[in-house]
């Protein structure tokens, strides 16, 4: 047995569906969960004699995702056929990018354990989608609906080393993609798939060793799961003096492993050339700033501006900015606000934990941004006191509805009104003769205690700073 | 992409074996002399000196046929499997696929 500690390295290529109208090299209909085999053309079931032509939008967002990733855009791209038997490609070839491809370089910023980090990427290049099989006992359907979608496949170079790192770069690709509009990336809906490479080497060596590719993999937990149990496996090997074998693995998630697809043995010699029926893509400088003008913000540029626009700590603007559809939310929230801390406040520790625990998708929740600047509001404005916001605040994540209609509605305003609260204040002190007699003694504590009476008189509406106002005021006597 | 390290001759067998094909030896042989002459037809380019110039795969200079992303009707599911060996449910059928 070895004592030798190994390294993991941990390469990714992700395959995303863009978001165009129409196929990408005919006009059929893209479109998720329609009847099989309804958005179809003799293109995209790969007739012979049909002829392919290039969508200009597919290209674009490929371009717009480069740009937003920080890739070289090919000023000189082209399309290759890739030669295999399988029954989703009728033609025994996928129209794809072989060795110029649309983008080069770029990479994807991650959140490490030791601060920002960045996984640099290898290329992305567009290729067609193919359809989709279904397996049933003693044969197999296919439905070519999907078959010819624009696809984008982004590779990354083999620069991570847990499996932590493989998910947090996931995450930061997809929200790159999401701030850049270019694709739903839905790993249920397989609008986003990710194929994984991974090997093990002695740490402190630099020559890579045998990986094993990992398939199946359709969300973020199974790339997580997988590549703990792949690394586990592939040490066990090494250090009972085996050796890997560059193999294709499926994870199957009940049985927590993965196992044995096929071995290079078997492996495709995909015979790539040059697709004849498709003429260069040439992009220009000119072309390309034009295209970027029109680019969104990516999640680093907003975490800067949230920062700065809204006078946020660094640390808010990374939550908030770490996820589109949460930036989104706080920014529509906070525009309106005097207060964007305190909506950040909001945001971050409540909102954040209540879509924890309930499964739910910020963009679908019940309370409303405007509704959450009215609790902001009432608060700052001294209207409500914070119990009384946050009972508020779980009502409407809840049933959403207006914070000032409930609050007026069930009379939760704060009694700030120093003569309402006096009869309280009395009535505390009298039912609490020793803790007055205590305070009276010295000890400080026991304001505390005695306010919170007052509080609890006051079923939550008293306005607490003034309470122990009161309060010390008439002890004091 | 032959694996075969005699750059004079073709790997007929290969070749079969990659496009589904199972040639008997008659036919192994016979196609192997076709396949070489057709090489050696095309070897003949590399007499040409093309230093210099750009490889491409298109005699024609155009570039960048587009069309705009537009949604267009296409076959309907009963068009698209008219000519299914097998259907069900508005699938192909095909012999169940093994990985
Ligand atoms: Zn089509």
């Amino acid at each position: 047995m070895s004592a030798a500690r190994y390294e993991a390295v941990i390469g990714l290529e992700v395959h995303v569906q863009l978001k165009t109208r129409s196929k990408m090299f005919c006009g059929c209909a893209t479109s998720f969960g329609a009847e099989p085999n309804t958005n179809v053309c003799p293109v995209c079931l790969g007739y012979p004699g049909t002829m392919p032509v290039m969508n200009r939008e597919a290209i674009r967002l490929t371009v717009l995702s480069g740009l937003m990733l920080g890739c070289r855009i090919n000023p000189r791209s082209k399309f290759d056929r890739k030669s295999y038997f399988y029954p989703d490609m009728p033609k025994n070839y996928q129209i794809t990018q072989y060795d110029q491809p649309l983008c080069l370089g770029g990479g994807v910023e991650i959140e490490g354990a030791s601060g920002l980090a960045t996984v640099p990427l290898t290329r992305i290049h567009l290729e067609e989608d193919v359809a989709k099989n279904m397996h049933f006992a003693t044969c197999s359907g296919v439905d070519f609906n999907r078959a010819g979608s624009p696809l984008m496949e982004i590779v990354s170079e083999p620069a991570m080393h847990t499996p932590e790192q493989a998910v947090a770069y996931l995450q930061g690709l997809k929200q790159t993609l999401m701030y850049a509009g270019v694709s739903d990336c839905n790993l249920e809906e397989g609008n986003m798939r990710c194929d994984v490479n991974v090997s093990l080497r002695p740490v402190g060596a630099t020559a890579l060793g045998t990986k094993a590719e990992l398939k199946n993999l359709n969300s973020f937990k199974s790339v997580l799961l997988a590549l703990r149990a792949e690394i586990g496996r592939q040490e066990q090997l090494l250090r009972e003096g085996g050796r890997v074998v560059q193999e294709t693995r499926r994870w199957d998630v009940e049985a927590g492993a993965t196992f044995l697809m096929r071995t290079k043995e078997d492996a495709h010699d995909y015979r790539y050339f040059p697709e004849p029926d498709l003429m260069p893509v040439v992009l220009s400088e000119q072309q390309i700033a034009e295209w970027a003008r029109g680019l969104p913000e990516t999640p680093r540029q907003r975490r800067a501006r949230f920062a700065s626009e809204y006078s946020l700590p660094e640390y808010d603007a990374r939550v908030l900015a770490a996820d589109k559809a949460v930036g989104d939310y706080f920014e529509a929230a906070a525009r309106g606000s005097k207060a964007p801390k305190i909506v950040s406040n909001w945001v971050m520790t409540e909102m954040l934990r209540r879509l924890g625990e309930t499964g739910q998708e910020i963009a679908a929740v019940q309370i409303t941004p405007a509704a959450l600047a009215e609790l902001v509001e009432l608060t700052e404005a001294g209207a409500i006191n914070s119990n009384t916001a946050r009972e508020l605040f779980g009502e409407l994540f809840a049933n959403g509805g207006s914070p000032r209609a409930l609050v007026e509605a069930r009379g939760l305003a704060q009694v700030s009104d120093s003569g309402a609260l006096q009869a309280l204040v009395d009535q505390a002190i009298r039912e609490n003769a020793k803790s007055a007699e205590d305070f009276r003694g010295g000890k400080a504590v026991a304001l505390k205690f005695l306010t919170g009476q007052v509080m609890r008189l006051s079923r939550g509406k008293a306005n607490p700073q003034l309470a122990a106002q009161l309060l010390e005021e008439r002890l004091k006597k | 992409m032959a694996s075969n390290s005699d750059q004079q001759s073709m790997d007929v067998n290969y070749i079969a074996r990659l496009a589904r094909m199972n040639l008997d030896a008659l036919e192994a042989r016979q196609f192997q002399t076709q396949m070489d002459g057709i090489v050696d037809y095309v070897r003949q380019l590399s007499e040409l000196d093309v230093e210099g110039v750009e490889p491409t795969a298109h005699a024609a200079p155009i570039q960048n046929v587009f069309r705009e992303d537009l949604a267009q009707p296409g076959l309907t599911q009963e068009q698209a499997l008219a000519n299914a060996p097998a259907q069900s449910g508005g699938q192909f059928i095909v012999p169940k696929i093994v990985e």
